[in-house]
C-alpha cells in the first residue's frame, strides 16, 4: 500500500557542494540544507540569492541541482544516501 | 488506450505505472479534503487514483516525517484510506486534464519528478489541489530567510529544526499562532508575532469564535503555550535587509518604526485557492476560489472540487468537502445531510476570518520602484506599475512568466493593482519535452474516444 509512512529513523550521507554531511534520513533536501545554514539555493535571473520561500512546491526559488538534474525543488525531494547536492553558493551562477 | 500506452513506450517512459491506468475516479492532491473524497470513492467500491506532488500523503497541513508525529484526526483518515484500496501516487505533478464530451474518459497526464509521464483515465475526476500562501512584496522580501509562514511550517515538517534561530513572524490571521508555537517547540526563538490587524478586530473574532467550536479555537490555545513571545496587534513588518541573507526588519505600528536583527522572517497574509485546473477546464470560478453546487460538483460536468480551492475554509471544511465530493464523484446519488450542515456553518466561520484578517491599505504600498514583484523573472514594480493589467505586464516584461507561471506575483499583482490572473494554459506545471508529447497524444486520444463514443 503507498500510503505506508516512512521511519525518519536513521542517517544518510549526502555531499552538500561537494561537502559529505550526515543528515536525518526522512528529511527534504530544503530542510537539511537550511539546518546546515545555507542560505543561496540559486541565483536568480539578475544573480540575486534566493532560498525557499513556500516549502510546498509553488513558488519554485528552492531549484538545487541534484545527481546532475538542475531545477529539482529541494522542498519536494527526499535526501538519500550518496546523493549529490549542487546549490548557488557552490557556483555563483544559476544551478 | 492503447494508443498511449505504446506511445508512452515509444517515449521511453518506462518502469512502474507507465502508459496508462484506467480508474472510476482520479483525484488531485492527496491532502485532507483528496484523502476524504478518496476514502468516501473507495469505500462505495470505485477504483481510485490519487495523485500528489509531495513524497507523503498529507498536504500541507497533514504532512509529516512519520507516522508518530501526526495529530489524531490526520492519523485517522490516512489509516482509514490505507485500508482502501484507493491507490496513492505520489511526487507526481499533473501537467495536462483533458475532458472530454459526453462518456469520454477523463484524461490525466503527470509527470513524475524523478522522471517519466503517466497518463490516468477516470469516469471524475476530484479536484483537491488545495491552496498556497499569499506573498505581499515589500522592499528585502527576497532575500534568503524571508518566507512564508506556511513555508516555515513546511520546513519544520520535512525536518528542518531553525534551532537557535531569531525569527519575526509577521502576517495576520489564526494561522500565525500555531507556526510561531512550532517554531518555539523547536528550538527558535521567536522574537515578536506582528499580528497587523487592530486589536478590536482580533478579539471581536475571538468572541465570535467561543460560539462555534472549531479547529481555529487551537490557534488560540496554541497562543496560551507560549506567552512569552510578544504578540502585537495593529503591528506590521515594513522591510527586510541584508546583503546576501536576512539580518533585520523593520517593524511599524500606527505610533512608530523600530529595526529588529533576526534570521527568519515569516510573513503570512493569508492564503490563495489553487484554482489553476478549475480555471483551466473551464470551471466557473467566484472570489478566486471554484464554484460548486451542494455535491462539489463545479460547472464542468464529472468535475468536483472540495477543500480550500472552493474556498479557504480551514481543514476540518475541507474533510468534510472532500466526504461530500468522493460520494458524487462515485456516484452516490444523496448528499449526506449532516455534512450538508456542517459545511454550511463552517463556510460561515470562513467569511468572518475573511472580513477582521483583511490586509490594511499601508502593506499594500509597501512595495517600492525597486522592488522586485515577479520573483522568476526579476521584474521590479517600476516596470509593472504604469501598465494595464497582467496581461500586459506578461508581455512587456515577462512577469509572470517563470517557473512558477505566476503563482506568486499573481495574486501579488492582484493585491496591489487590483489585477486579475490570465488565462492558465497547459502544461499546468513545468514539465520534460516527453511528457508534453505523452499529454498530445493522450489530448488527441481522448478526442478519438469522444468520436468513438458518438459514433456508437
Amino acid at each position: 500500500m503507498s500510503t505506508r509512512l516512512p521511519s525518519g529513523s536513521g542517517w544518510v550521507t549526502v555531499s552538500a557542494d561537494g561537502r559529505p554531511v550526515r543528515v536525518p534520513a526522512g528529511v527534504t533536501v530544503a530542510a537539511a540544507l537550511t539546518d546546515l545554514g545555507v542560505a543561496a539555493f540559486r541565483r536568480s535571473v539578475s544573480g540575486e540569492p534566493r532560498g525557499p520561500l513556500c516549502g510546498m512546491g509553488t513558488c519554485y526559488e528552492c531549484r538545487v541541482t541534484i545527481d546532475g538534474v538542475a531545477h529539482r525543488r529541494a522542498c519536494l525531494v527526499l535526501v538519500s544516501d550518496g546523493m549529490q547536492v549542487t546549490t548557488a553558493a557552490a557556483t555563483q551562477e544559476s544551478p | 488506450m492503447t494508443a498511449v500506452a505504446d506511445a508512452g513506450a515509444s517515449l521511453g517512459v518506462s518502469g512502474e505505472g507507465a502508459g496508462a491506468t484506467t480508474v472510476d475516479v482520479v483525484i488531485v492532491g492527496a491532502g485532507p479534503a483528496g484523502i476524504a473524497a478518496a476514502v468516501r470513492a473507495a469505500e462505495s467500491r470505485r477504483r481510485v487514483v490519487v495523485l500528489d506532488e509531495a513524497p507523503n500523503v498529507g498536504g500541507q497541513i497533514w504532512r509529516h516525517r512519520s507516522r508518530d508525529t501526526l495529530g489524531a484526526e490526520a492519523r485517522l483518515w490516512i489509516d482509514r484510506l490505507s485500508r482502501t484500496n484507493a491507490e496513492v501516487r505520489r511526487g507526481v505533478a499533473v501537467v495536462d486534464v483533458v475532458v472530454g464530451g459526453d462518456d469520454a474518459p477523463i484524461v490525466v497526464v503527470a509527470e513524475r519528478h524523478r522522471g517519466g509521464a503517466e497518463v490516468i483515465r477516470a469516469s471524475a475526476l476530484v479536484i483537491a489541489t488545495g491552496a498556497r500562501e499569499r506573498f505581499v512584496p515589500f522592499p528585502g522580501w527576497t532575500l534568503p530567510g524571508v518566507m512564508g509562514i506556511g513555508g516555515a511550517q513546511a520546513l519544520l515538517k520535512q525536518g528542518a529544526t531553525f534551532r537557535g534561530k531569531r525569527v519575526v513572524i509577521a502576517g495576520t490571521g489564526p494561522l500565525i499562532l500555531p507556526v510561531a508555537a512550532s517554531l518555539t517547540d523547536a528550538g527558535a526563538r521567536v522574537l515578536l508575532v506582528a499580528e497587523q490587524a487592530p486589536f478590536q478586530a482580533v478579539r471581536d473574532f475571538a468572541i465570535s469564535l467561543l460560539t462555534q467550536p472549531d479547529t481555529l479555537l487551537q490557534a488560540a490555545l496554541y497562543r496560551l503555550a507560549f506567552l512569552r513571545t510578544p504578540y502585537a496587534m495593529g503591528t506590521w513588518v515594513t522591510s527586510a535587509s541584508g546583503t546576501d541573507r536576512l539580518a533585520a526588519v523593520t517593524v511599524a505600528n500606527a505610533r512608530s518604526t523600530w529595526s529588529l536583527p533576526c534570521d527568519v522572517l515569516c510573513t503570512g497574509y493569508g492564503l490563495v485557492p489553487n484554482i489553476e485546473m478549475p480555471r483551466f477546464l473551464g470551471c466557473a470560478t467566484a472570489d478566486g476560489a471554484a464554484v460548486v453546487d451542494e455535491r462539489q460538483a463545479t460547472t464542468v460536468p464529472r468535475v468536483f472540487a472540495a477543500g480550500e480551492v472552493t474556498g479557504v475554509g480551514g481543514v476540518t471544511l475541507a474533510i468534510v468537502e472532500g466526504e461530500i465530493a468522493g460520494a458524487a464523484a462515485a456516484g452516490v446519488a444523496r448528499v449526506d445531510p449532516s455534512l450538508v450542515r456542517r459545511r454550511h456553518a463552517l463556510r460561515a466561520v470562513a467569511r468572518r476570518m475573511d472580513r477582521t484578517f483583511a490586509v490594511r491599505p499601508e502593506i499594500r504600498s509597501l512595495a517600492r520602484g525597486d522592488t522586485i514583484i515577479c520573483r522568476c523573472e526579476d521584474v521590479r514594480c517600476a516596470a509593472i506599475a504604469s501598465l494595464s493589467g497582467s496581461r500586459q505586464a506578461k508581455l512587456y516584461t515577462r512577469a509572470g512568466m517563470g517557473a512558477c507561471q505566476g503563482r506568486v506575483c499573481g495574486p501579488a499583482l492582484e493585491l496591489l493593482f487590483g489585477w486579475q490572473s490570465g488565462t492558465v494554459r497547459s502544461p499546468l506545471e513545468p514539465a520534460r519535452l516527453s511528457t508534453l508529447s505523452t499529454a498530445a497524444l493522450a489530448g488527441a486520444a481522448a478526442s478519438t474516444d469522444t468520436l468513438h463514443s458518438s459514433g456508437s
